[in-house]
């Protein structure tokens, strides 16, 4: 610990838990936790292997480095969670990331759709960050010590995501008759995929008091985004949900071509490190 | 769809409808950061950004990232005036050959003991 917190490249302002020191510290998740942190470090997995895709062709460089700094964000929320979880099962976060097949996966079908145009990309990280941001203010209270330590570097970091994507919701709302017709589109491609964020599970009932229960935090998610549309002139849109399921395992056609990119290089060359 | 990716999209690539060679290039704003309290704030480079908000936000992302600042402050390039750099000689040199500008030009007065 002390040997690690030497190099400069590894300071972490406050102290912040790293997945390196989940992996060295004593604490193992029991099966539930364990499946529970795998659900959320799976939907940071993926998202950020979807914002990835964006480095080089944002509208702007400017905007490739905050998508990039997003993804990585969220990287390491995912780091964090699925390090902890394996604990529990004795692999590595690696072995949770790159050996999975597609069902044995938990992220939300949100997570996975395609980015589309900047402006749905944009809807999509409006959903999460908001959805995130709820969850892990309130995983901050975890009566799990090491859910609650990620939460608390996860929720600053959310913050600031919230953030980018209202920015973004309001400029491209209110700013030309093209960016607001493609925020519009955006949104409605995207609504489909909010139900399922807020879907109790079984699972949370063996989670107790680690856990958060989703459908607890509807009601703050709908008033922060009723605040944002109201700013920006949208509606919310009229569409029915999609069907859930990622929580199962259950995904829709585009988590596999995903994860066929994403894990290639680990599956081709096992033990390859970079 | 065209190739690269599998997992990428479908509308970043579609066919330009001319609507990004229309778009104005977003204005250059010059970034000062403070690296902590007490200090000026430094030039630390420049970016561009739709508006001021997202320039500060921009700036934080490219210039703050590893700590280096608890204070950032962003201006329009276009509102900064600057010296002509052809006319460097006569603008700064100047001081060369005026040693009377300069404390040490000075010899002390005999009994002036705290100077």
């Amino acid at each position: 610990m002390s040997e690690a917190n030497a190099s400069a490249t590894r300071i972490t302002p406050g102290n912040a838990l790293r997945p390196e020191d989940i992996a060295l510290q004593d604490a193992t998740p029991g099966d539930a936790v364990a499946r529970y942190a795998l659900g959320l470090g799976d939907d940071a997995l993926i998202l950020a292997q979807r914002l990835g895709w964006w480095i080089s062709r944002a509208p702007e460089l400017e905007e490739d480095v905050a998508l990039a700094n997003i993804a990585l964000d969220q990287i390491g929320h995912a780091r964090s969670f699925l390090t902890y979880a394996g604990r529990a099962w004795d692999k590595t976060e690696d072995d949770l990331a790159y050996f999975r097949r597609e069902p044995e996966f938990r992220s939300v079908h949100l997570v996975e759709q395609p980015n589309g145009d900047f402006a749905r990309t944009i809807a999509r990280q409006f959903v999460v960050a908001l959805y995130q941001w709820e969850l892990y203010s309130r995983l901050v209270h975890s009566s799990d010590p090491t859910l609650a330590a990620i939460a608390a570097k996860a929720v600053k970091e959310v913050d600031y995501h919230r953030d980018h994507a209202i920015q973004w919701v309001l400029r491209l709302a209110l700013g030309t008759e093209e960016s607001r017709r493609r925020m519009i589109a955006g949104l409605r491609l995207t609504w489909p995929y909010v139900e399922e964020l807020f879907t109790d599970h079984p699972l949370i009932d063996e989670v107790g008091d680690a856990g958060v229960r989703p459908s607890e935090l509807r009601a703050s998610f709908d008033s922060a985004v009723g605040t944002v549309l109201t700013e920006a002139e949208l509606e919310i849109p009229a569409v029915p949900g999609a069907v859930g399921g990622g929580r199962l395992g259950r995904h829709s056609e585009h988590l596999g071509y995903m994860l066929a990119e994403m894990q290639v290089l680990a599956r081709e060359f096992p033990g390859a490190s970079w | 769809m065209t190739g690269g990716s599998t997992t990428g999209d479908d509308g970043a690539t579609a066919p330009s409808s001319g609507l990004h060679e229309e778009r104005a290039a977003w204005p250059l704003w010059e970034v000062f950061v403070r690296s902590s309290r007490g200090l000026s704030h430094v030039h630390a480079g420049s970016l561009h950004a739709p508006d001021a908000e997202m320039a500060v936000r921009n700036a934080r992302d490219l210039y703050t990232r590893r700590n280096e600042g608890v204070s950032l402050w962003v201006v329009p390039a276009s509102s900064i005036i600057t010296s002509d750099p052809d006319a460097k000689e006569a603008f700064f040199e100047s001081p060369q050959g005026k040693d009377y500008r300069h404390a040490t030009y000075y010899t002390k007065s005999e009994g002036v003991k705290h100077l």
